[in-house]
């Protein structure tokens, strides 16, 4: 379904992405992880034309994409939870909802079917109802998290960018929204492209995963080998690392 | 559904209350000096309404809407004084025009962002100045630009403060009304979307450039509709009326009044023009009073008016209650 080869995107003189290749198809979640600087937000920030790509294609469902103006990206069913939720804080969660649905509302479906999609949101997230009213910014973290994603639902993406959806939260936070990429995935069908620093939760989840060092695919595969790879762990999960005065 | 019609019926009851208001004002003034001063108010709240969609929903700074203003007063005086046109017509024409040349300028312009927004606002705002008073032969100079026709329609000609109260305030509720409208749509949650992150917003799919290119050539025409009434209205425009000190006054009547609310740019308005009146004994330094009211005002009512003002209240009401208690 989407398919980026060997796109280069600069900051500046700074090369942030290096040839890079991935692909992800229909229905499937795939998790890139590595450390912090690898080019992770980069890569979700070329495919939704944020930051584009210099060079490279970006192919979605058989058209190249790259070139396109990041609300064509979205018109096309591409939509990102950007890192640290960034939602609009004096709006009230309701409008940050509404919101999602920007460009829907020039479509041809009307307003119930957005009105439909709102309340399927609060059914998503019961908690985002209670608070509807109120200011998102005046949310707690995993509020805001849910926020941020249900906006990015009321858009109808096929293909989901979530950037980081764990940072800063508390476990049973982490695991709600976790169980929630999942539900979504088996109830709608939609694409993910998670971008993790819990590499760990990540790769159990995801069906295929990308390992980025600077800039580079160092490793890519199957989720549940990228789990067992030794590599993997001693980098990114933790095991067998050894310290200095150790070795 | 029946949530966003019931918040449009509270809408439309301010709005209603506030053109009654707005309606029955004159009798009070009994034709006196006041009613002048409140065709100024329509004039001033019809430029705040216009730079608070700028500046109060997309957060997009401009130090140069005197300029949008002092170009549609003086195209549309020389259009009619000096070619004859129909005053009507002309409007409309100039009010396309300056859409046109602040659609061609936002572009490049409103990629800046901040300080640097605000230093090239301020510069078109400067060269248009300089423009009004260099074009001796066009504009008349520093010494002003007279004999510009009074409006007219259907036989009655608006030359007293009375009916250019009504013609003035007709327009403002107009607007108003369609600002309120457009505030309350998709479109105001867009600009408010970019006030508070661009970025967020681009990837909700709001065409960023383009909405605050497009928010900048409506304020401007607006803006450029308010300088023609001015100019039908006063018979007589000066570069004076359009520089920079004037630019800072619009941006301080819609901080004052509230950012981000239509009536706050009505309040606003109305203090920044009534003021001049109760401190004439400041005199030239008015523009000092504004500063310190600015100070004081981000200091203490950073909400504007709109907000500080019923705060204020609560909090009286609130001590008076507990001091009542405390005497039980």
């Amino acid at each position: 379904m989407l398919k980026i080869k060997n796109i280069n995107t600069f900051y500046g003189k700074v090369h942030a992405l290096k040839n890079i290749s991935i692909h992800l198809k229909q229905g499937e979640i795939v998790t890139l992880i590595g450390a912090n600087g690898a080019g992770k937000t980069t890569i979700l920030n070329s495919i939704s034309a944020v930051t584009p790509p210099a060079t490279g294609q970006i192919h979605f469902d058989d058209q190249d994409i790259a070139g396109l103006g990041p609300d064509r990206i979205v018109k096309l069913g591409i939509c990102q939870v950007p890192e640290g939720r960034q939602v609009f804080k004096p709006l009230s969660v309701e409008d940050n909802l509404e919101l999602g649905a920007y460009l829907r509302y020039r479509g041809r479906e009307g307003r119930s079917a957005i009105r439909k999609d709102l309340d399927d949101m609060y059914a998503l997230f019961p908690r985002l109802h209670e608070r509807r009213k109120q200011a998102a910014g005046t949310l707690s973290g995993g509020e805001q998290q849910m926020l941020a994603m249900g906006r990015a639902l009321m858009a109808r993406p096929r293909l989901l960018l979530l950037d980081e959806p764990s940072m800063g939260l508390a476990p049973l936070v982490v695991q709600e929204i976790f169980r929630v990429i999942e539900q979504l995935r088996s109830e709608r069908g939609t694409t993910v492209l998670l971008v993790e620093q819990n590499a760990k939760a990540a790769l159990k989840m995801a069906d295929r995963g990308y390992v980025l060092e600077t800039g580079k695919v160092v490793l890519e595969g199957v989720a549940s080998e990228l789990l067992e790879n030794k590599e993997v762990q001693r980098a990114y999960l933790g095991k067998d690392k050894k310290e200095i005065w150790e070795r | 559904m029946t949530k966003s019609r019931s918040f449009l019926k509270h809408e439309m009851v301010k709005f209603i209350l506030f053109t009654i208001l707005i309606l029955f004002l004159p009798l009070a003034f009994k034709g006196g000096y006041l009613l002048n001063v409140f065709v100024f108010v329509g004039i001033h709240t019809l430029l705040a309404v216009a730079l608070n969609l700028l500046l109060g929903y997309a957060g997009q700074i401009s130090l140069g809407h005197a300029a949008f203003f002092g170009l549609g007063a003086y195209a549309s005086g020389i259009l009619t004084a000096t070619h004859g046109q129909n005053p009507w017509l002309a409007m409309a024409v100039v009010a396309a025009a300056v859409g046109t040349l602040a659609f061609i300028i936002g572009f490049p312009i409103l990629k800046l962002k901040g300080h640097y927004l605000a230093m090239a606002t301020l510069g078109f705002g400067i060269i248009v100045y300089i423009a009004f008073n260099e074009a001796v032969e066009l504009t008349g100079g520093p010494s002003g630009f007279s004999g510009i026709p009074n409006l007219s329609l259907g036989g009655v000609s608006f030359d007293t403060d009375f009916k250019n109260y009504y013609l003035i305030w007709g327009m403002t509720l107009v607007t108003i009304l369609l600002s309120l409208n457009l505030v309350n749509s998709r479109i105001g949650r867009g600009l408010r979307a970019i006030h508070d992150s661009e970025v967020a917003a681009r990837v909700m799919g709001v065409n960023v450039r383009f909405l605050k290119v497009q928010i900048f050539a409506l304020s401007a025409v607006i803006s450029s509709i308010a300088g023609s009434l001015y100019a039908h209205t006063m018979t007589f425009v000066s570069p004076t009326s359009f520089g920079f000190n004037f630019s800072v006054e619009l941006v301080t009547m819609v901080i004052i009044g509230g950012l981000g609310s239509i009536y706050g740019s009505f309040l606003g308005a109305a203090l920044l023009t009534l003021l001049p009146e109760i401190l004439r004994a400041f005199q030239d330094y008015d523009i000092v009073v504004y500063g310190l009211l600015l100070i004081f005002m981000t200091m203490f009512m950073p909400g504007g008016l709109v907000r500080g003002i019923p705060a204020l209240v609560g909090r009286i009401v609130m001590r008076s209650g507990a001091g009542s208690k405390a005497d039980a």
